[in-house]
């Protein structure tokens, strides 16, 4: 047994967490993450050339990595700063096309931007209720429906999309060009983007896609939940130096009891947290990677938002303020519950697994 | 034991609900209903016609321009307003300088204020909060010194709500440095266009402008501006507080969050079903009913406590903490109810077909958001149950 990181691993978080807390200060993610286009298009391209996508591929995709773990090493530095690039969109496409076996060069060269369309307003988190509908048109295909909080989806070049092609779930490429796309931005900061499709041409990429909508899901799921410790590690520290500093009363409100205890439940959250992410990132690929990573994103759902409720609450006034980091973290935090299944949504999987055991 | 209304109650709520029916303007109630912020002008219409009425100051006793209401017909007035969907009464003149007039006051003060506080010539806002004074609001350092007949104000407060609309700030100010702590201070009427006020936004988390600082550099205001008595300041805060209180287990505007997120809940499905039919998140909807069912007799008992005592006891601090969780945790579940689409920022997607449902789910993370605020100003729940440790457990 061995709970460290290989020496590769653990060069690219510090290389990650560097160059994230030097060039993407919370001020600056500030700017970005809520003014069109929603990220930072320069930093992106660092990012890129800091081996970022190739850390989320395996090799024989083209990348250098795509175990749970180099995921959860990124999205952990990436949430650590809460960086608003579409990091995720990358991921969960570069599953599907190592899945369809198709030639991912242009994902991981970070030449085009991709961003998996799975959801829509009537299939929040569940795939088969998914809608949009595809047909056969010659040796092509026409999408339509619509696809709704695309994350990434304001920037992508290409989306992958979930579709109805005879009754079953398929994946299929579509190009931005061709879509009518609107972008917008996030309560939490970053982008995403509605999709309309009316007859839009499409290519098919994988016929029967429901197991590897689901595999693109699981690691998703691992990369939010890494993403979440990242960040709750950061709320948490600010929120200690804060007790420490902050006075009332004539002392360090650190010394009030109950605030003292209520940082220590924080702190077991989180270790929580980064424990179940151990677990769903070595499952992941594996055959219960699904068990797993409910079980992550349930219980990140609910220590997320305790993380980012308590480190407001002992603030006081001042996280409930923009400027103030802690506030975008809490934001951060709770919103990523509605990405990929919520807190009930991977309950009710756990419970339904248990049941047919 | 009777938790019926009595006949006079129940024909007076009719009475309430038929005037909200003709009188609440739809334009008005429609934007409580998506939820955004108020502006000035909807608030100040808002006033205006309760004002016509007399149901403006409902705490306020007759003699001052108030209905005369108990107690108990004032909380059926909050019920039905909430119920209608009408906007808060703004709290800063009506609920807290308007009964600190009243009873620190001078009768030339009371001629003055109170009547432009009824008919809107005034709004107030609240000068407490400073950088370094919160919970522990005595601590305190906006100083007014006195020079001939005028104080002169310098230092800086905060948090203070809707000062970028305000005409008037009642501030609290350290008067007298060298007495302890909370003898020092004193209640200060400033006019917010005095030279030497300058009033600075804070964006809340949520993006809204709704909080200010506001800076005081060798601001001149009449000495006569003084309420009460110099350095009893305290006292007056004290008795504010206590009006502060009247309300404060929000229970009308759970009501209001409970039917939305019943109604969300109705309108969004999951797995192809109403979420309403969702165990999982029905248990959820269930227990925070359950709460809010025990928090409406809570109050009513507190209520009746306060109208046969004359004021309201320490244990209103109950109301505080549960009311304010019960309150956040229906908006946390509203932003839950609609998933991911709770993640547009407000007013990114609204035009046409690309709207999320109606136009009243736009607002529902930055209401989940914003409203964390409850549980952290008027007293924070940690203080709150710091009172309670003393008074009811005497620890
Ligand atoms: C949206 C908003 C609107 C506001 N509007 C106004 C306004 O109009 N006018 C005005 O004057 N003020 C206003 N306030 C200020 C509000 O009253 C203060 O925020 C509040 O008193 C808490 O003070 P603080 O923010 O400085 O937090 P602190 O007092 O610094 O508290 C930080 C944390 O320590 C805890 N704590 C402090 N002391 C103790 C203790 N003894 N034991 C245990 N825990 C403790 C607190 O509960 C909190 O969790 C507003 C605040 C907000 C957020």
């Amino acid at each position: 047994m061995d709970f460290n990181l290989t020496e590769d691993r653990q060069m690219l978080a510090d290389t990650l967490n560097r160059f994230l807390t030097e060039q993407y200060p919370v001020e600056h993610r500030n700017k970005v993450a809520y003014d069109a286009p929603y990220h930072d298009p320069s930093k992106w391209d660092a990012l890129v050339e800091l081996g970022t996508l190739f850390a989320l591929a395996p090799e024989e995709a083209g990348g250098m990595g795509g175990a749970g773990f180099d995921i959860a090493v990124v999205f952990e530095a990436l949430g650590r700063q809460i960086t608003p690039e579409p990091v995720l969109g990358a991921l969960m496409a570069s599953r599907l096309l190592a899945a369809a076996g198709a030639d991912q060069e242009a994902l991981l060269s970070g030449a085009s931007k991709y961003a998996v369309a799975f959801t829509e307003l009537d299939a929040a988190y569940e795939l088969d209720q998914i809608a949009a509908q595809a047909t056969a048109k010659g040796d092509a295909y026409a999408l339509s429906g619509r696809k709704s909080t695309v994350y990434g989806g304001q920037v992508a070049d290409v989306f992958l999309v979930a579709a109805k092609l005879n009754g079953k779930l398929a994946v299929f490429q579509v190009n931005a060009a061709d879509a009518n796309v609107t972008g917008y931005g996030m309560m939490d900061g970053a982008g995403a983007a509605e999709l309309l499709l009316d007859d839009t041409p499409a290519t098919l990429l994988i016929e029967d896609g429901a197991a590897a909508m689901e595999d693109a899901i699981n690691a998703g799921i691992v990369a939010l939940c890494a993403e979440a410790v990242g960040a709750m590690d950061v709320t948490h520290a600010i929120t200690v130096d804060y007790l420490k500093q902050r006075k009332q009363f004539g002392i360090t409100i650190g010394k009030f009891q109950v605030l003292q205890h209520r940082a220590v439940d924080m702190l077991t959250e989180i270790e929580q947290s980064r424990s179940i992410v151990i677990k769903a990132a070595a499952e992941l690929g594996g055959p219960d990677a699904s068990r797993y990573a409910s079980m992550a994103k349930n219980l990140i759902g609910r220590s997320a938002r305790l993380i980012a409720e308590e480190a407001i609450q002992m603030h006081g006034g001042i996280a409930m303020t923009w400027e103030y980091p802690v506030s975008h973290y809490g934001k951060r935090l709770v919103m990523l519950d509605a990405q990929l299944g919520d807190t009930d949504y991977h309950l009710s999987r756990v419970m339904a697994g248990n049941a047919a055991a | 034991m009777d938790l019926s209304y009595s006949a006079e109650d129940i024909a007076f709520r009719d009475e309430v609900r038929a005037y909200l029916a003709d009188n609440l303007p739809k334009h008005i109630s429609d934007a409580v209903r998506e939820g955004g912020e108020m502006g000035k002008a909807m608030i100040e219409e808002w006033h205006a016609i309760l004002n016509r009425k007399g149901w403006l100051a409902t705490i306020w006793p007759k003699e001052f321009g108030g209905p005369g209401w108990t107690p108990v017909q004032r909380h059926i007035f909050e019920e039905e307003c909430c119920r209608a969907y009408s906007p808060r009464i703004l709290p800063f003149g009506i609920s807290m300088l308007g009964p600190v007039l009243q009873k620190f006051g001078t009768k030339e003060q009371q001629d003055h204020y109170l009547p432009r506080i009824l008919d809107g010539t005034d709004w107030w806002c609240q000068g407490y909060s400073e950088p370094g004074a919160g919970s522990d609001l005595a601590s305190l350092k906006t100083r007014a010194v006195r020079e001939g007949d005028e104080w002169v104000i310098n230092g800086q407060k905060t948090w203070t709500t809707l000062g970028q609309h305000a005409d008037w700030i009642f501030c609290l100010c350290r008067t007298d440095p060298d007495a302890k702590q909370q003898q020092g201070i004193s209640f200060i009427l400033v006019d917010m266009k005095t030279p030497g006020i300058e009033v600075r936004p804070i964006k809340l988390i949520e993006g809204g402008h709704e909080v200010n600082e506001v800076f005081f550099t060798d601001v001149r205001v009449p000495y006569g501006n003084l309420v009460g008595e110099e350095n009893k300041g305290w006292t007056i805060a004290k008795y504010l507080l206590t009006h502060e209180r009247t309300g404060i287990a929000g229970v009308g505007f759970s009501m209001q969050a409970l039917e939305e997120v019943k109604a969300l809940a109705r309108k969004t499905l999951r797995n192809g079903k109403p979420l309403i039919e969702d165990p999982l998140f029905a248990a959820r909807i269930a227990q925070v009913e359950i709460d809010l069912e025990a928090m409406k007799i809570t109050n009513l008992r507190m209520l009746f406590k306060a109208q046969s005592q004359g004021a309201p006891g320490p244990e209103t601090s109950i109301l505080k903490i549960k009311g304010t969780v019960i309150h956040q945790e229906l908006k946390d579940l509203a932003r839950r109810a609609l998933g991911p689409a709770a993640a547009p920022f407000p007013g990114h997607v609204t035009d046409g077909n690309l709207m999320f449902g109606p136009a009243a789910t736009a607002h529902n993370a930055a209401r989940y958001f914003n409203n964390r605020k409850t549980s952290i100003f008027g007293g924070s729940n940690e203080i709150q149950r710091n009172i309670l440790t003393k008074t009811m457990l005497e620890l």
